[in-house]
């Protein structure tokens, strides 16, 4: 029966597709922020492999089967910012001088308290690209010589921090402006804050998106320049 | 067969973004290039947004799926983070929060300045 479960593409799609629509159903039926779709999924999903003894090893494996959809599903993030983009044409600079400042706030977080810690160099390294998404990030940290799976590890804690504690962070930040909301998520948590700052407003999503690929441009530019 | 279509168009931008990853020596990643190339031909009209938006937007509410296996692997390189992981994790919240709070504030600061100008004129 194991020899069934591990070897079958099909059946880690299906395992990781239920994990979820568990995820989203609980986080409807119990509004905690920490109540993340993809971070109840992820550990479903985690158990149910320990359970039937299938090896992390051959489920990533399979789930490569749809995972290289990744690169154009960040693509298509410029239909949001295209169908928004004449609204924001007036509010550019200051989106830009935003995500400019946050990106410079990210290397600066990160880097600061690594060296204060001590950290390994591989290790601040690939902690550098973390408010960026995925397929840069990982671009950004190997390029830079850190761990590309401790960078992704970081980037989706970073997106799953951000998309559910964002609105809370809007609130007591005072953060009225759609467009001040969108930048944020977008900086903040890449493409994971964009789908959460969708539910806000389509402004909201699209200047997320924008901040996203500025973000992730200048941190892609910057990471070599400085480290 | 519009699916069809419109995830070929979508695959085109994509390919067309790895080309340009791999010929130029910038630190850009095909994601990148593919979103810029496929938001300057929405833009200058030349491919219209009907000929991508449907299955663009099954692609996009798709993503947050493609985060879970990654999030599985973190069981992978556990043994590398044992030992530093309080660290790791402080500096992950702490930046995550400094960044949404610089970004949105520095945004919103000047646009109201940008919204009194709009007003004036």
């Amino acid at each position: 029966m194991t020899d069934f479960f591990s070897s079958s593409t099909l059946f880690a799609i299906a395992l990781t597709f239920c994990a979820f629509e568990l995820g989203r159903l609980c986080q409807q039926k119990l509004r905690l922020p920490i109540f993340n779709p993809i971070l109840i999924a992820a550990v479903l999903t985690a158990v149910v492999l320990a359970a039937a003894g299938i090896p992390n090893e051959l489920y990533q494996r399979h789930c490569e089967a749809f995972s290289w959809l990744l690169t154009p599903a960040t693509v298509c993030l410029a239909i949001p910012l295209h169908a928004q983009f004449r609204r924001l044409r007036h509010d550019l600079p200051a989106i830009l001088a935003g995500v400019a400042a946050g990106t410079l706030a990210s290397l600066g977080c990160v880097w600061g308290p690594a060296a204060l810690c001590r950290l390994d160099a591989v290790l601040t390294l690939s902690l550098l690209p973390k408010s960026i998404t995925t397929a840069m990030g990982i671009a950004v940290s190997e390029a830079a010589g850190g761990a590309p799976a401790l960078t992704t590890a970081a980037i989706i804690l970073t997106g799953i921090l951000g998309s559910a504690f964002g609105p809370q962070l809007c609130r007591l930040l005072r953060l009225r402006h759609p467009a001040a909301q969108g930048a944020a998520f977008g900086t903040a948590a890449h493409v994971i804050g964009t789908s959460k700052a969708a539910e806000l407003s389509q402004t909201a999503e699209a200047v997320s998106s924008l901040a996203l690929v500025v973000a992730g441009v200048l941190t892609a530019v910057l990471c070599p320049v400085l480290f | 067969m519009r699916y069809l279509r419109q995830f070929l168009w979508i695959i085109g931008f994509t390919l067309a973004g790895e080309a340009l990853h791999a010929a130029l020596p910038l630190p850009i990643p095909a994601a990148v290039w593919g979103l810029v190339l496929l938001f300057l031909a929405l833009e200058s009209g030349l491919l219209p947004v009907g000929a991508v938006a449907d299955c663009g937007q099954f692609l996009l509410g798709l993503m947050p799926l493609l985060f879970i296996a990654p999030a599985v692997g973190l069981v992978d390189i556990w043994p590398m983070l044992a030992p530093v992981w309080p660290a790791v994790l402080g500096i992950i919240v702490l930046s995550t929060v400094v960044v949404f709070a610089v970004a949105g504030k520095v945004t919103q600061a000047l646009l109201g300045r940008g919204g009194k100008e709009g007003r004036d004129d």
